[in-house]
């Protein structure tokens, strides 16, 4: 790994400590230009592939296939006047876009591109990876109570619910994945599938998929920015720079939530048939492809109405990501127990198969949407 | 100079007298149960820090138990603040004296 | 070296979000120096080599409470009467200040803390699960109960603010 020759090489002519400082920093540089690029390119792909879903050009003015559109645009957001209401808590305000911004850079810290291009390896990778996205919301919350208007201000209560919500289905459906892997590390749990999670897994892969889209607040689930009902949500009072900040977290947090489901679910920067490429190009095109199909989603679905979001969450995704754990841990407990290795091909159909029943069976048990409509 | 055992100690008990005069003095009860956190946090100090310098896990095991615990207490302070307050439109703990003697 | 900058910098953090949190007058700023608190904890815990612990603690202290608490305040819109003393505030700085003194006092009178330089650290997660769930010596029982107690707490809560 190049930073860690570089710290060698430095260490030989620093006081240790200097070094490390440095070669942090070189670190953080490098993902910080990797992150701004990824979202420049994410934010044209975005614009240019809704645009073919609802049957127009998408951008198509500045440059070739409108390819520096994401230039113009941030010299655009750059320029404009920043406004901060009369009543606006003038330091909540400022600070709420920071803090809203930094914690998906903080997540790619341990996304596993490559097993020589990862930041840090922590052995509690994925445990950081959902504390740190816990934070982001406090920027939602710090925004929309800053603002001092009232639309900011039941964004940020939806917020409130959505993070409680969805927070538990995303960290139970985690929970399947380390079951089987036995370790936190996001190196180890790449390394462990030789046949990607979401085949033997499907319900977890599910339950995952939709709780971190519901997460970052992806279309249908936004909610909390539904134009319809509350103009733009939390930052309806942001202009600027610090509104551009919320649009890069934002995209970031997708970036890092489709980052996630790769690494966890799609076998990371393997490929089935040996590696011809270096697995870094290979977990980039399997991260574009995951935000694809958000993006998908999002220009096919209908938003969700606030009581069939929570209840979605309770009422389909919990319960599903519990029956994963059991289903889990049971068929791990039997193989063991048989001598088997983890997971043979009969579990796979197994759970492929309760997965497709479950998912056909219950929705019919509950229905969404006849409960009263709060906040 | 090093960073002790008693370091860490000292630390954790700035943090705990401080919640426990918040919890005292303050009306707000949303305040009083902040308070009440930093308390457990402080414990939680106390504890990792006998774990890591002792070499035994058992503090951790009683922080992750004393977490638990916080966040249970959290779940039904914040209902029982929430249910007062739709009774009586105030969540001052001094107005709330029906089983005051 | 680090460590003593590392610590110094932390401690002096928490200490100062928790009087912030006693002292402001906006509950929505103690609230959120009260997460900024339960983060420099978790960072003291990383300090104490407890990696396991201060993401646990990240993820329940500022994700779970610190998320709840906010939105106490939000519900309760008790912001325009701010951040009131009691009648007894000077008791309670009298009952703090003495606690303080007294366990400072135990702290520093007590000789035979394990001094000096602690075990190397570790990843602390498997230790941690293996020390929790031993058949022999470890917790199980008082895991389980509490588990029970959550279920008890999540019954109560929605029993408690349930609209009849």
């Amino acid at each position: 790994m190049i930073l860690k020759r570089l710290l060698d090489w430095l260490a030989g002519y620093w006081p240790e400590w200097a070094a490390y400082v440095v070669v942090g920093l070189v670190g953080i540089m490098v993902l910080i230009a990797f992150f701004l690029t990824m979202i420049m390119v994410v934010i044209w792909l975005e614009r240019k592939l809704i645009g073919r879903f609802q049957v127009r050009w998408g951008p198509n003015r500045a440059g070739p296939w409108g390819i520096l559109q994401p230039i113009a645009d941030a010299i655009k957001v750059l320029t404009k006047e920043d406004i901060v209401p009369d009543r606006a808590d003038k330091w909540v305000h400022l600070l709420a876009p920071v803090v809203a911004f930094v914690p998906p850079l903080l997540i790619f810290a341990v996304i596993p591109f490559q097993p020589d291009a990862i930041l840090a390896d922590l052995n509690i990778g994925i445990l950081y990876v959902v504390a740190v996205g816990s934070i982001a919301v406090v920027g939602a919350f710090m925004a929309g109570w800053g603002s001092s208007n009232k639309y900011s201000l039941i964004s940020a209560m939806r917020v409130a619910a959505q993070m409680v919500s969805y927070e538990v289905p995303l960290v139970l459906s985690i929970i399947g994945v380390i079951l089987v892997v036995g370790s936190l590390s996001m190196m180890d749990i790449v390394n462990r599938q030789s046949l990607p999670f979401f085949l033997m897994q499907p319900l977890g892969f599910l339950v995952f998929f939709l709780a971190a889209a519901a997460e970052v607040n992806r279309s249908p689930f936004d909610l909390l920015e539904a134009e319809s009902e509350i103009i733009a949500g939390y930052h309806v009072e942001y202009s600027g720079m610090k509104f551009a900040l919320f649009y890069l977290g934002e995209y970031g947090h997708a970036l890092a939530a489709s980052a996630l489901v790769t690494a966890l679910f799609l076998g990371g920067g393997k490929f089935p048939w040996g590696a011809l490429p270096p697995s870094f190009i290979w977990f980039l095109a399997k991260m574009v492809l995951v935000f694809c199909v958000l993006f998908w989603i999002r220009s096919t679905l209908p938003r969700l109405r606030v009581d069939q979001f929570t209840g979605f969450a309770w009422k389909f995704l919990f319960p599903m990501s519990l029956i994963n754990i059991f289903l889990v841990g049971t068929e791990l407990w039997w193989a063991k127990e048989m001598g088997w290795s983890l997971f043979p091909w009969p579990f796979l159909f197994l759970n492929w198969a309760i997965a497709g029943m479950l998912v056909l069976v219950w929705p019919k048990l509950f229905q969404l949407g006849v409960g009263r409509v709060e906040v | 100079m090093t960073i002790g055992l008693e370091h860490y100690l000292i630390l954790s008990a700035v943090l705990f007298s401080i919640g426990l005069f918040g919890a005292l003095a303050k009306r707000n009860a949303v305040v009083v149960l902040m308070c009440i956190e930093i308390m457990l946090n402080a414990v939680n100090i106390a504890m990792v820090g006998f774990s890591r310098f002792w070499g035994l896990l058992t503090g951790q095991v009683f922080a992750v138990f004393i977490m638990t615990v916080a966040a249970a207490e959290a779940a039904v302070g914040i209902a029982i603040i929430i249910a007062i307050y739709r009774s009586r439109q105030s969540v001052d703990v001094g107005e709330v004296d029906l089983m005051k003697w | 070296m680090g460590t003593v900058i590392t610590f110094w910098a932390l401690a002096v953090a928490s200490v100062v979000a928790a009087l912030a949190v006693v002292f402001l007058r906006d509950v929505f700023r103690a609230a959120l120096f009260l997460l900024a608190s339960f983060i420099a904890v978790a960072g003291i815990f990383l300090l104490l080599s407890a990696d396991f612990l201060a993401a646990i603690q990240v993820l329940i202290y500022v994700g779970a409470i610190g998320v709840l608490i906010v939105f106490a305040i939000m519900l309760t819109r008790e912001v325009k009467r701010g951040n009131p003393w009691g009648r007894m505030r000077f008791l309670a700085a009298i009952a703090g200040a003495l606690l303080l003194v007294t366990i400072v006092l135990a702290v520093v009178n007590t000789a035979g803390w394990p001094g000096g330089t602690p075990p190397p650290p570790q990843a602390t997660t498997e230790p941690l699960a293996m020390r929790l769930f031993d058949l022999e010596t470890g917790f199980v029982l008082p895991f389980e109960i509490a588990s029970v107690l959550l279920l008890a707490a999540v019954i109560g809560a929605i029993v408690l603010v349930r609209e009849r």
